[in-house]
C-alpha cells in the first residue's frame, strides 16, 4: 500500500495537466453541445420543413451513433479526406456533436413547456420573433432546461474518458499510468473513481447554483441555501420548501 | 397606408371564414365596428367570440375573408383573384395599433411590474428608457398598482396580475383594445376591481373596445353595441339596454335567461 501511496504522490504532478485536459473537453465540448442544442433544439420546431427536416436528421445521427465510433471517424478517417484536426479538437467537436443532439431534444422540450399564453402575450405587444425568443421564451425555458442539461454534463465528462483512445493525456490516461506504475487495478481504478466523482459533484455545484439562479428569476424558489447549492438533489430542497409553505 | 377618414371602421371584416379541422368556427362573418365604439361580444361558449378577438391579435389565421383595420388589409389580402398571406412586416405595422388583455393575464415571470410594462414600448416602439418608465408609472398609478413597480410578477395575485396586463397593454397606446374575458379567471370579490379599472378607462379614453365578457352589467355601462353570437353568426345586434331588457331574437332570450338567471 505505502507503494501504492508513493507512486500516487509521484504521479500527482501529471494529474494537474490530465484534469486540465478534461476540463478543456468538458467545457469545450459542453459550449459547442450547447450552440448545437440551440441551433438543432430550436431548428427542429420551426415551421419550415426545409429547417425542420436537417435539424432532426442531425439529432437523430448524432443521438444514433456511437460516440466511440463517432471519435475514431473524426480522427481516423476524416484525414483520409485531407481534414485533419488535433486530438483535442477531436474529441472536443465529437462530444459537442454527441451530446449537443442530446441536448437539442431537451431544449426543444422545454421550449414547447413555456405556456403558449407567454408567446401570444408577446404577439400581442408586437414584439418581434427573435426578441420574443431571446427576452421572453428563452428565459423561462432554461430554468426548466438546467437539471436535464446537467445530466449531460456530467454524462459528458464521462464521456470525456474515450479520448484517451485518440493520444489525449487526459484523466483517465492519468489513471491508466498509474495502474501500469503500481499494477494495483483495485487501487489506482478506485483513485480513478474518486478524481472522477469530485470533478463532476464540482460541475453539479455549478448547475445547482445556476437553477437556483434562474428559478430567482422567475420568482420562484429564495435565495439558494448552502445545502441547496452542495446537495445532491438539485433544486428540491428549496421546492419542496416552497410546496410545504415553508419558506416564503 | 392608413386611411384615417371618419367613415373608415376601425375593424371590418369581410366574408370571414374559420375552421379548426371540420368544425366551422366562423362561417362568412361580417361586422364592422367605428372608431371609439365599445363592443360587447356575447353568445354561448364555441359561438366564435374569442377566436374573432384572436384573428384580430393575429393568434389565429382566417381560412378565408378579409380583415381590415382603418381599412388596411391585415393578415390577408386579394390579389387579382387569389387570397395571399401579408408580409409580416406589414402585419406588424397594423398591429401596432391592436392590444390584447387575456384570460389568464400572460405576464413575463422572468420580469418585474415595471419591466413588463417597459418592455415593448422600448424594443418596439423605440420609446427612450426614461420615456417608458414614466408613461409605466402613470399607468401604473392609473390601475392602483404603483407600490408593487419591482415586483415580479408571481408575488401578486391574480386581480393584480390583471391591473399591471390592463396597463402593459395601454403602455404600447393602442388604437382598439381586446379583453378577452379579462375576470373568468379572477376571484368574484377582486372582478369588481378590475372591471372599475376598465370603466375608469373607458370613460377617460377614446380606444376603440371590443370585449367579450361574462359580466353583463359590465357589458351594459361600458358598451355602446352589443352583438350577439350563436354557431360562428351574429343572431342579433342592439344597444345594451334593448340587449339585455328586451332580445329580439329567441335565441338571445334563451341565452341571457341561462347567464342572467331570471
Amino acid at each position: 500500500m505505502s507503494d501504492d501511496l508513493q507512486a500516487l504522490i509521484d504521479s500527482l504532478p501529471n494529474l494537474g495537466s490530465a484534469v486540465v485536459v478534461t476540463l478543456e473537453m468538458t467545457i469545450g465540448g459542453a459550449a459547442l453541445a450547447m450552440l448545437v442544442a440551440l441551433v438543432l433544439g430550436f431548428g427542429s420546431r420551426t415551421r419550415s420543413l426545409w429547417v425542420r427536416g436537417p435539424s432532426r436528421v442531425v439529432i437523430e445521427f448524432f443521438r444514433g451513433t456511437s460516440l466511440v465510433v463517432q471519435i475514431f471517424w473524426l480522427f481516423y478517417v476524416l484525414p483520409v479526406f485531407g481534414f485533419k484536426m488535433e486530438a483535442l479538437a477531436v474529441a472536443i467537436v465529437a462530444l459537442g456533436l454527441n451530446y449537443g443532439a442530446y441536448a437539442a431534444e431537451v431544449v426543444r422540450g422545454s421550449i414547447e413547456s413555456v405556456p403558449t399564453g407567454q408567446w401570444e402575450a408577446a404577439t400581442a405587444l408586437n414584439i418581434g420573433t427573435f426578441h420574443k425568443v431571446r427576452r421572453v421564451i428563452f428565459p423561462q425555458a432554461w430554468a426548466l432546461m438546467i437539471p436535464q442539461l446537467a445530466n449531460l454534463l456530467i454524462q459528458l465528462l464521462k464521456g470525456s474518458a474515450l479520448a484517451f483512445y485518440i493520444t489525449l493525456h487526459d484523466v483517465y490516461w492519468w489513471i491508466d499510468e498509474l495502474q501500469r506504475d503500481t499494477r494495483d487495478t483495485f487501487f489506482s481504478y478506485g483513485v480513478g473513481l474518486v478524481i472522477y466523482f469530485v470533478i463532476a459533484y464540482i460541475l453539479t455545484w455549478g448547475m445547482n447554483w445556476a437553477e437556483e439562479r434562474a428559478k430567482r428569476r422567475l420568482g420562484r424558489g429564495t435565495r439558494p441555501r448552502l445545502r441547496d447549492v452542495f446537495g445532491l438533489k438539485p433544486g428540491v430542497p428549496t421546492e419542496i420548501a416552497r410546496v410545504k409553505g415553508g419558506v416564503a | 397606408m392608413t386611411n384615417a377618414s371618419n367613415g373608415t371602421p376601425a375593424i371590418e371584416f369581410k366574408d370571414v371564414v374559420k375552421r379548426f379541422g371540420d368544425n366551422v368556427v366562423l362561417d362568412k362573418l361580417n361586422f364592422s365596428v367605428a372608431k371609439g365604439d365599445r363592443v360587447t361580444l356575447i353568445g354561448p361558449s364555441g359561438s366564435g367570440k374569442t377566436t374573432i378577438l384572436r384573428l384580430l391579435m393575429t393568434l389565429e389565421e382566417a381560412n378565408g375573408g378579409l380583415i381590415l383595420i382603418d381599412g388596411d388589409p391585415y393578415t390577408h389580402e386579394y390579389k387579382g383573384d387569389k387570397w395571399v398571406d401579408i408580409p409580416e412586416k406589414r402585419r406588424r405595422e397594423v398591429r401596432k395599433r391592436v392590444g390584447m388583455v387575456f384570460q389568464q393575464f400572460n405576464l413575463f415571470p422572468n420580469m418585474t411590474v415595471l419591466e413588463n410594462i417597459i418592455e415593448a414600448p422600448i424594443h418596439v416602439l423605440g420609446k427612450s428608457k426614461a420615456e417608458a418608465v414614466q408613461r409605466a408609472e402613470e399607468l401604473l398609478e392609473q390601475v392602483g398598482m404603483t407600490d408593487k413597480r419591482d415586483f415580479k410578477t408571481n408575488q401578486l395575485s391574480g386581480g393584480q396580475q390583471q391591473r399591471v396586463a390592463i396597463a402593459r397593454a395601454l403602455a404600447m397606446d393602442p388604437e382598439i383594445l381586446l379583453l378577452d374575458e379579462v375576470t373568468s379567471a379572477l376571484d368574484p370579490e377582486i372582478v369588481a376591481d378590475v372591471l372599475g379599472v376598465l370603466r375608469e378607462i373607458a370613460r377617460t379614453t377614446d380606444i376603440t373596445m371590443l370585449l367579450v365578457t361574462h359580466e353583463m352589467q359590465f357589458a351594459r355601462d361600458v358598451s355602446n353595441r352589443v352583438l350577439m353570437f350563436d354557431h360562428g353568426k351574429i343572431v342579433e345586434e342592439a344597444d345594451p339596454e334593448t340587449m339585455f331588457t328586451n332580445p329580439g331574437h329567441e335565441r338571445t332570450q334563451e341565452f341571457l335567461k341561462a347567464v342572467l338567471g331570471n
